[in-house]
C-alpha cells in the first residue's frame, strides 16, 4: 500500500521542530488519501527519533542510522531517498522548506524524474490522487496555485509556519524499520572538513515573534565613545543589543533588520528579512525605524500582526501595519519593553 | 577550463507585479533585470576563469525578455552568451529546465564548473540549480560564500558553505555546481566598452534539437495565478506619549492573543 512520505530533518541528533508541521500536513492528505504516513529518520540519533515521529502521528519510521548520514551531506541522504521512493512508490514526499530539504526534495524529485512544488502555503488532496498547493511567485507579490501529477510521486516543500503539526500523544506507536545506506563513505565526494558554528544564531523562519530594526537604528541618542571608526555604526550596534535585544528577550523574539540595516555593517546578514534575505511569517512583526519598501515587504507581509514604529507617518510600512505608532523608536522602543514586562509578569 | 554560469531576468524588484483579467503576470512597463543573486555568480565566473585562464559561457533558459540578463553578463565581461529556446520548454516544469540545463553545459564541453545564483527572486526557490546537478551529475555545493581553493588537475574544490546554523569547510570533487551567496563578492559594474560591445551581439539561441535532448513529461502544472486577498482592515494608528502608547498598543496584542 502507498503512503504519504515525509522526512524528518535533524541537526546535531535532534528533529527540528518544524519536522512536526510537515508531519501534521502529511497526516491530512494521508486521511483524505486513506493511506498510512511514513516518516524518514536519517543521521545520528535516528533511532532514538523514531517515537517522537510516532508521537507526531507516523504510522511508520524508515530509519538509517549510519556514520555517513552524521550532518547532512546532498549525496547520501538523495541517493537514499530516491532508493526508498523508487522501492515504495509514495504518493507525495513532504518536508518543510528549510534549506536542505529544499536541496533533497529537489535532488530525489530530478533523480526519479518526479514533480516538486516548493514553498507551498496551503496544500489540497483532490480525490484523483493529484495535489493542488498555492505558493506565493514573484517575491511574494502574486499566488500561484499549481497541480501535481495523480498517480506519480509527488515531492512537496512546504513552507514553515504555513501547517499545524498535530499534538503528540507519547502513548502512540509506530512500526520501526531500519534500513542500509545507499552509499559507502568511499562513494561520497564531498567531505566536511569543519564547521563553525555561530554562538545564538537566529532562527528567524521559525520564530513566532521578530522584533526588527532598519537604518533608523543608527538615530540612537546614545554617544558614541571617543575613538570608535564610525559612530553610526556604533550608535546602531549599540541600539540593536540595549534597545531592541531587551525587548526581543521580553517577547521570546527573534531579531530581524531591514537590508539597509544588514549593508550599512549594523547587524549580520543572517538577520536580513526581505526579497534578498528571509521570508518570515510570525504571528507578530514588529518593525522598528523600517520604511517598509517593496522588497522589505516581500519578506514580512504574511505574518499575522503587524506593529510599526517610525517617526514619519507617511512611511509605506504603515500601509501594511494593523498598529502603527508615529514616533522616536528609541523612546517607544523602552516604554513597549517595561509595559511588556509589568503585564507579563517578568 | 570552461566555467559556466546561468542567469534569468527578472521584472525590477521595485515592479507592482500583478494578475491581469486575463490571468496572466503582468508588471507594467517595470524594467527587466537580471535576477539580483546571479550579479554575484557572474562576477565568481569572471574571477575563477581569469584565475585559471579559462573561459566563460553564460546560459539563459527562456523567451527573448532573457536576453536582458544575457547582455548584462556580456557587459560585465563574461566570454559568450547563449539563450536555450524551444516551444517544447513553453509552459514546461523544472524538470525539463534542468534537463535543457544540463545538455546546455554538455554541449558547451570542457566544463569543470557551473555558477548557479543563489535563487531567483521571482518564480523560483533554488530548485533549477539541484536538478540541474543531478541531472548531470556532479557534485552539488549549495551557499557557497568564498571558494578557498580549486585544483582542475587534481579535479578538486575547496569551499566554504554559509548555513543556517555557521560555516562549513568542505571539499569535493570537480566537475562540480556551486550556487553563491552574496559575501562571495562584491559584482563589478558593466564598463562603458562592455555595454557597448554587448548592445551589439547577436545572441545565439540553442533549440532541443541542437542539444539533442527530449524532455521529461511536465509532472506539475501553474493552474492558474491569483492576486494576494486584500489585506483586512486597516492601520489603527495609536497615539499618546510613549508609556500611553505602550499601554494600548500591549492592550490590543493581549487581545490579539499574539503574545
Ligand atoms: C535587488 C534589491 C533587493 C533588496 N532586498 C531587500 C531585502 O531583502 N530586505 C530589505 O529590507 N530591503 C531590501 N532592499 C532594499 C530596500 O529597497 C530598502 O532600501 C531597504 O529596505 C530600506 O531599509 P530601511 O527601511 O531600514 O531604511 P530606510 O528606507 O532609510 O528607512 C528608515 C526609516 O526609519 C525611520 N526613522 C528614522 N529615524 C527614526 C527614529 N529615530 N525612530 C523611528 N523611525 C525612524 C524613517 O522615517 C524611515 O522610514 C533591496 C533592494 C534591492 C534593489
Ligand atoms: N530560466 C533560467 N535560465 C537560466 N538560469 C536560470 C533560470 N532560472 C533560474 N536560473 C538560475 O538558477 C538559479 C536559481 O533559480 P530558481 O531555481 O528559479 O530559484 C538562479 O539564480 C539562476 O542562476
Amino acid at each position: 500500500m502507498s503512503a504519504v512520505f515525509v522526512w524528518i530533518e535533524t541537526f546535531n541528533g535532534k528533529a527540528i521542530s518544524s519536522s512536526w508541521e510537515a508531519l501534521g500536513a502529511a497526516k491530512e492528505l494521508a486521511a483524505a488519501w486513506s493511506v498510512p504516513v511514513t516518516a524518514l529518520v536519517f543521521g545520528e540519533h535516528a533511532s532514538a527519533l523514531a517515537s517522537e515521529a510516532a508521537a507526531y502521528g507516523a504510522d511508520k519510521v524508515i530509519v538509517c542510522e549510519d556514520a555517513t548520514l552524521a550532518g547532512f551531506r546532498l549525496e547520501p541522504y538523495a541517493a537514499l531517498v530516491s532508493k526508498l521512493v523508487q522501492e515504495h512508490a509514495p504518493k507525495a514526499v513532504l518536508a518543510i522548506g528549510t534549506a536542505r530539504a529544499r536541496e533533497l526534495l529537489a535532488a530525489a524529485a530530478a533523480d526519479t524524474n518526479a514533480g516538486l512544488l516548493t514553498e507551498v502555503s496551503s496544500l489540497e488532496a483532490q480525490p484523483d490522487g493529484a495535489l493542488k498547493a498555492v505558493r506565493p511567485v514573484y517575491s511574494g507579490k502574486v499566488l500561484s496555485e499549481a497541480v501535481g501529477t495523480a498517480g506519480a510521486v509527488q515531492f512537496v516543500a512546504l513552507r514553515g509556519r504555513a501547517f499545524k503539526a498535530q499534538q503528540p500523544d507519547a502513548a502512540a506507536q509506530a512500526e520501526v524499520v531500519s534500513v542500509p545506506p545507499v552509499l559507502a563513505e568511499a562513494d561520497i565526494a564531498t567531505k566536511i572538513e569543519r564547521f563553525e558554528e555561530e554562538v545564538g544564531t537566529v532562527n528567524l523562519t521559525d520564530a513566532a515573534i521578530i522584533v526588527s530594526g532598519g537604518r533608523a537604528m543608527a538615530n540612537n541618542p546614545a554617544d558614541a565613545p571617543a575613538g570608535v571608526a564610525d559612530a553610526a555604526v556604533w550608535k546602531a550596534q549599540d541600539g540593536f543589543q540595549n534597545t531592541l535585544q531587551p525587548l526581543a528577550d521580553t517577547l521570546g523574539a527573534a531579531i530581524g533588520a531591514s537590508r539597509a540595516a544588514v549593508d550599512a555593517g549594523y547587524i549580520p546578514y543572517a538577520h536580513q528579512v526581505g526579497q534578498t534575505g528571509k521570508t518570515v511569517a510570525p504571528d507578530l512583526y514588529i518593525a522598528c525605524g523600517i520604511s517598509g519598501a517593496i522588497q522589505h515587504q516581500a519578506g514580512m507581509r504574511t505574518s499575522k500582526v503587524i506593529v510599526a514604529i517610525n517617526k514619519d507617518a507617511e512611511a509605506p510600512i504603515f500601509k501594511l501595519a494593523r498598529y502603527g505608532l508615529v514616533g522616536d523608536l528609541y523612546k517607544i522602543v523602552p516604554a513597549l519593553t517595561a509595559e511588556l514586562k509589568k503585564r507579563l509578569g517578568k | 577550463m570552461h566555467v559556466v554560469v546561468f542567469t534569468r531576468s527578472t521584472p525590477d524588484t521595485t515592479a507592482k507585479v500583478e494578475v491581469s483579467a486575463a490571468g496572466a503576470v503582468t508588471w507594467g512597463d517595470a524594467a527587466t533585470v537580471v535576477n539580483p543573486w546571479d550579479e554575484y555568480a557572474l562576477e565568481e565566473a569572471i574571477v575563477q576563469a581569469k584565475n585559471a585562464g579559462g573561459k566563460t559561457t553564460v546560459i539563459s533558459i527562456g523567451a527573448e525578455m532573457h536576453n536582458e540578463s544575457l547582455k548584462h553578463s556580456l557587459a560585465m565581461g563574461l566570454d559568450e552568451a547563449v539563450r536555450v529556446w524551444d516551444g517544447a520548454l513553453e509552459n514546461s516544469d523544472s524538470l525539463a529546465y534542468a534537463t535543457a540545463a544540463a545538455a546546455a553545459v554538455q554541449k558547451v564541453g570542457a566544463v569543470d564548473l557551473v555558477i548557479f545564483g543563489k535563487e531567483s527572486v521571482d518564480v523560483g526557490t533554488d530548485q533549477h540549480i539541484y536538478q540541474t546537478a543531478r541531472k548531470l551529475g556532479w557534485t552539488m555545493l549549495s551557499y557557497v560564500s568564498k571558494i578557498l581553493a580549486v585544483d582542475y588537475a587534481a579535479k578538486t574544490i575547496k569551499v566554504e558553505r554559509l548555513l543556517e546554523e555557521g560555516k562549513q569547510i568542505v571539499t569535493s570533487q570537480l566537475p562540480a555546481v556551486i550556487s553563491v551567496m552574496k559575501d562571495i563578492n562584491e559584482p563589478r559594474y558593466p564598463s562603458f566598452i562592455g555595454i557597448r560591445k554587448a548592445s551589439k551581439a547577436v545572441i545565439p539561441v540553442w533549440s532541443l534539437a541542437d542539444l539533442g535532448v527530449a524532455l521529461p513529461a511536465a509532472q506539475t502544472r501553474v493552474a492558474r495565478f491569483m492576486n494576494l486577498p486584500p489585506r483586512e482592515g486597516k492601520v489603527e494608528m495609536i497615539e499618546g506619549s510613549p508609556e500611553e502608547m505602550a499601554v494600548k498598543l500591549v492592550d490590543r496584542l493581549l487581545e490579539e492573543k499574539v503574545l
